[in-house]
Order: structure tokens, then sequence, then C-alpha cells
């Protein structure tokens, strides 16, 4: 048995959803869209983080302790994030980040 | 049959047991990983919204073309690694060895454009600290941008130099016969690795040179 081969189709086709990922990332950053150019950005990086982690680190045809591992390393870093910004945030001198008044 | 292997650890029941509890291991000193890095992207979180001014200056100075081209790299390696896991569990040393090594080569060409990065930041008196004097105007908090990028690029790099160090020893014990398609773990769990500092590079790129381009 051993673990799942996944056919190299499966590698090619990945491979060449990151590159393209990588171009629209590089050309959307040169566009003006406000706030929303990091939002773009930062959701291009995730979607090709999931894409590797599926499908080149196995993942998706790993078992379910592969999968609590791996979402618990996702979940922690969503803490430590939340809990800095739930901080940062509500101080005097950023109000202005959350109302979007100067 | 799989209970005689060589490879087989005595305290396991057989390969597959082993093998999961490999891969188990290696997420374990992953998500140990995500949170050393999840540190460092906090702190450029926190500077970030502190001075987006110095940040965007600051991300002016790197080199979209370079930082673009290592990317390409990267994720080139990224492909040569899943193929050689792929021709590692079919058994076939000969394509095994090649794509170790091309994802070698891959690694090497991406510290090679790093370290040429890095030689140009030198000479642009951008590294922090007493050094740290950029001929054009800018505010004292771009020296924060610097060091950020330098802990979070060099911890990288430092991440590929060992994962081109153990490619070097897989290359060796794949060369010594020792992987076959029964045993052929340490290639898969190595895998993942290199994978994971791929995916630090996927978040590196757009926070250090992308922002504020428009």
């Amino acid at each position: 048995m051993g673990p799942h081969l996944v056919p190299k189709r499966v590698y090619y086709t990945i491979f060449a959803a990151l590159l393209v990922l990588t171009v629209v990332t590089v050309i959307v950053a040169f566009i003006d869209l406000g706030p929303f150019n990091n939002l773009i950005a930062m959701t291009i990086a995730v979607a090709k983080a999931t894409l590797v982690v599926l499908y080149f680190m196995h993942v998706r045809y790993s078992g379910k302790l592969t999968w609590v591992f791996a979402g618990a390393g996702f979940v922690w870093l969503i803490i430590l994030f939340v809990f800095l910004l739930n901080d940062y945030l509500t101080r005097e001198a950023w109000s202005n980040l959350l109302t979007g008044h100067p | 049959m799989s209970e005689h292997h060589p490879a087989l650890a005595h305290h396991f029941e057989d390969l597959d047991q082993q093998f999961e509890a490999a891969g188990l291991g290696m997420w374990a000193f992953l998500v140990q990983e995500i949170l050393f890095f999840g540190g460092l992207f906090a702190a450029y979180l926190v500077y970030r919204m502190s001075y987006p001014e110095a940040f965007i200056q600051g991300s002016h100075y790197l080199d979209i073309t370079l930082g673009g081209v290592n990317t390409a790299i990267l994720i080139c390696s990224s492909l040569t690694m899943a193929l050689a896991v792929f021709y590692g569990q079919q058994g076939n040393r000969r394509q095994l060895i090649l794509f170790l090594f091309l994802t070698i080569v891959l690694g090497a060409a991406f510290l090679g454009i790093k370290a040429v990065e890095y030689t140009h930041k030198y000479h642009e008196h951008l590294i922090p600290g007493p050094m740290f004097h950029p001929e054009e105007a800018h505010p004292p908090q771009m020296q924060i941008f610097f060091a950020l990028y330098f802990a979070m690029t060099g911890m990288h790099a430092l991440h590929m130099v060992i994962g081109i160090g153990i490619l070097v020893f897989l290359i060796y014990q794949a060369r010594q016969g020792r992987y076959s398609v029964e045993y052929n773990s340490p290639i898969e769990i190595f895998g993942l690795y290199w994978h994971f500092v791929d995916i630090v590079w996927i978040f590196l790129f757009p926070l250090l040179y992308l922002i504020g381009r428009h």
C-alpha cells in the first residue's frame, strides 16, 4: 500500500496555476485599487499556499490526523493575529484605521 | 514481507504505520515553523500599519524583476521536488536522483539571486545599523522595513541552505540504494519541508516587494 501515488498530471496543473497566480499578483500590484490591493494580494497568496498544502504536500490525500496537525498550525496563527490586532486596533493612535476617519 | 524490511524500526507494526508516524512528526515540526515565521509576520503587520509610508518607500528599493524570477524559480523547485517524491514512490532511482539534483540546482539559483540582491542593498547603504544612510530623503522608520526584510528573507534563505544540505544527503542515500517502492518516506517527509519553505516565500514576495507599486 504505502502513501497515495498522485498522478504527475496533478503536479503539472498545480504548477501552472501557481505560476499564473504569481503573474496575476504582480499585475494587480501595479493597478490602484485602494485598500483592495492588500486584500487581493493576500487572497492570492492564501490560494497559492492552499494549493501547495493540499496537492504538493498531499494533505488532500492524507488521513484525518494530518488534517488536524496542519489545521492546528493555522488556527494558532489566527489566534496570534486576531489578539494582536485586538490590542493595536483599539489603541488611540490606531482607531482611525478602524473607522476610516483621520 | 514488509515486517522484515531493513528500514522498518522495531517499534512499528509495519512500514505504513512507520510512514504515517514520520509524516506526523514532520507536520508537528512544521506547525512550530508556522508559528516561528508567524512571529516575524506579526512584527511586520504591526510596523507596517504604524509606518505605512516608510514601508512603501522601503519596498521601492527592492527589485521586482529579481524577486519575481526568484518566485518562479521556487515554484519550479517545488514541482521538481514533487516529481522526485513521485519517482521515489515508483522506485525509479535514476529519475529520483535527477529530480533531487534539479531541486538543488533551482534552490542554488534562488540563493544566488538573493546574494546579488543583498550585495545591491549593501552598496546602497540599506543594511540597518550605523551604516544605514540611503542617498534619498526617507522616514527614519524605513530602517525597520529593512530590518524585517533581512530578518525574514535571511531566515528563509537559511531554511533553503539547510534544505540543500539535506537534498545532498538524500541523493547520497538514493545512490546507495536505500530507497525503493516499499520504503521512500525520507523523500516524502523532506518534500513537506521544501514545500513549506516555498509557502513562506509565497507570502514574503507580495508583502516585501509589491507594496505601494501603483
